[in-house]
């Protein structure tokens, strides 16, 4: 071998060297090796020490220039397709091997046909010919796919980098919403725990306030009770002393010489009514100390049977004396329309004394006030009728007093409202009223009122 | 000498017979009784220029004590007859209670419980006048 075709061998195959370094660094990148298959990058990066290896080898063994190179090409193919097979998960690989697999062959036959020299390749020089355009096409054509593949792929994979940008974005926005959510919850729960202390407070408040109308009440009707007791207190204490007359008389009676047996007889009848009179008026009072403490207690809520006729009979006594003592001056007539047949009747009689006492209160205040407009003719009354009727049994506090006018009569049942001055009422009585009837009883208090003519309130307890 | 009693206690007349019994035995004191203003009015108007005095109870129902007392002094504000002699009876022994009813012309002013014996007093020393 001359040292001109080393030199041809070495140009040539130097040229194909290049132009091998060149494709592969291209498209080492197109498919993104160097990530992709670390190792094969660098190996296709060092395509020229199998160059050289070929030269070399070329060289020992005194080969033909041209085989050379193809042989250099056909290595470079193999290790080629042989890169791609390991890639072929990356479609644009797969594309390409499809791409260079008719050129790869066909020329690895042509190199074949060559190398045997059987003269195939002359006789099928056309066939050769048109399957090498066909090669070529068929690789620039599938070259284009990869790269279209490529850019989709590229595209979709940023798309889905969008997606994921978002996704964590959305989740961070879920996080910061979870966290929210939760410093709300814990914020509610404490509000909650606040509204409910508030709420008990509220109803110790409510318990406080009834308790402090009634006695309010109460205090009202001091001076009453104190009256409503003393009347009886004084007819005992006056049946006493004129009872002690009497057996003093009767003693002197008895030692005289001539006794008057009838005389003795009327003193002895006498005593006898005067003992059944202590006895009643000793009653009377026990009773309306038994009411003044029935009425300070708390409420036990349960029904009892009870005489409604002695329940008003007895409030109506305790109201009127109740104001009376207020106001020394103050007199009214009572009136009383009591339904014999009316019974017993099932009721909380404390609470239903209450609703009494509050609605013969402002029966009476509301006669005093018109009293106090000194009309000729005028007489303060105040009338309490029982009655049973197919719904129940009705109690009727009617009054002539004032009347309530009509942009009042709304507001009556509301609590604290009042028309009394300030410091006079607390506003809770009719309100309470209402409540102990409706709710405590299942039953209706209704008022019906004429201004200047008088006002009526019905209760009415089913049965 | 005959009374009226005005009160709206029925049980205030077996007291008032009670212990006046001797009195009334001896014909010395004449009680008649009264439940109300009313009632008492309707009586002196059917007894007249009988009673001498009238004890009256303050808080009645209907026409108070005081009203009666002012009724009683204006009809008989003219002699003859001679007015009867009020004594108001009341359990209030309020100040304004007794300047309205000195106002109105009551001859004396008496607190529940009453006294029996002190009116039992008062009563004769009326009748020896």
């Amino acid at each position: 071998m001359d040292s001109k075709s080393f030199i041809n061998i070495n140009a040539e195959l130097s040229f194909s060297v290049l132009v091998a370094w060149g494709i592969l660094r291209a498209y080492g990148k197109f498919l993104n090796l160097p990530v992709r298959a670390p190792r094969w990058s660098v190996a296709a990066n060092k395509v020229w020490v199998l160059g050289i290896s070929v030269a070399v080898f070329g060289l020992l063994f005194n080969i033909k220039s041209d085989h050379l190179n193809g042989v250099f090409w056909l290595l470079t193919m193999a290790g080629t397709v042989a890169l791609l097979l390991r890639i072929r998960d990356y479609r644009p690989a797969r594309t390409i091997l499809l791409a260079i697999a008719p050129f790869a062959l066909h020329y690895l036959f042509e190199f074949l046909a060559k190398a045997l020299g059987n003269g195939l390749l002359d006789e099928y020089d056309d066939a050769f010919d048109t399957a090498q355009g066909f090669a070529f096409i068929w690789l620039a054509t599938f070259l284009l796919i990869a790269r279209s593949q490529k850019k989709n792929l590229e595209a979709e994979r940023l798309l889905r980098e969008e997606e994921e940008q978002n996704k964590r974005r959305i989740e961070a926005q879920n996080m910061e919403l979870e966290r929210l959510v939760s410093e709300r919850t814990v914020a509610l729960t404490q509000q909650t725990e606040e509204l409910r202390y508030t709420l008990t407070e509220l109803k110790t408040t409510q318990a406080q306030l009834i308790q402090a109308e009634k006695m309010a009440s109460l205090g009202e009707l001091t001076a009453g009770i104190a009256h409503e007791i003393q009347n009886p207190l004084n007819f005992v204490n006056n049946f006493s002393e004129v009872s002690a007359e009497l057996v003093q008389e009767l003693e002197e009676e008895c030692q005289k010489a001539e006794r008057d047996p009838e005389l003795e007889n009327e003193l002895l009848a006498d005593l006898k009514l005067n003992l059944q009179k202590i006895t009643h008026h000793g009653q009377r009072a026990s009773s309306i100390v038994r009411g003044m403490l029935e009425h300070s207690r708390a409420s036990t809520g349960e029904r009892s049977p009870a005489d409604l006729n002695a329940l008003c009979d007895e409030y109506l006594r305790l109201a009127y004396h109740g104001l009376r003592a207020k106001d020394k001056t103050f007199n009214a007539t009572l009136e009383t329309h009591f339904d014999p047949n009316l019974g017993q009747v099932e009721v909380i009689s404390q609470d239903v004394g209450r609703v009494l006492l509050n609605l013969l209160t402002n029966a009476f205040y509301a006669v005093q006030q018109r009293q106090k407009r000194q009309e000729t003719g005028y007489y303060p009354t105040v009338t309490v009728s029982t009655r049973r009727t197919s719904e129940g049994s009705e109690i009727r506090v009617r009054d002539n007093g004032l009347g309530i006018p009509e942009s009042v009569k709304q507001k009556i049942f509301q609590p604290f409202f009042t028309t009394k001055p300030t410091g006079e009422g607390t506003g809770l009585g009719l309100s309470l009223s209402y409540d102990i009837i409706t709710q405590g009883h299942n039953g209706t208090l209704t008022v019906d009122s004429e201004e200047g003519r008088g006002t009526e309130f019905v209760i009415v307890l089913p049965e | 000498m005959k009374i009226l009693v005005v009160d709206d206690e029925t049980d205030v007349r077996t007291l008032f017979e009670q212990r006046f019994r001797r009195e009334i035995r001896s014909g010395q004191f004449e009680f008649s009784f009264a439940y109300s203003g009313e009632e008492a009015l309707n009586y002196l108007h059917g007894h007249p220029s009988e009673v001498v005095l009238i004890l009256s109870d303050i808080n009645m129902p209907g026409m108070s004590g005081l009203e009666l007392l002012r009724r009683v002094k204006q009809e008989y504000d003219a002699p003859p007859p001679p007015a009867p002699m009020v004594m108001m009876i009341t359990a209030y022994g309020d100040t304004d209670s007794y300047n309205q009813a000195m106002q109105l012309g009551a001859n004396d002013f008496l607190t529940k419980p009453v006294d029996f014996g002190a009116l039992k007093e008062k009563l004769l020393s009326l009748e020896k006048l």
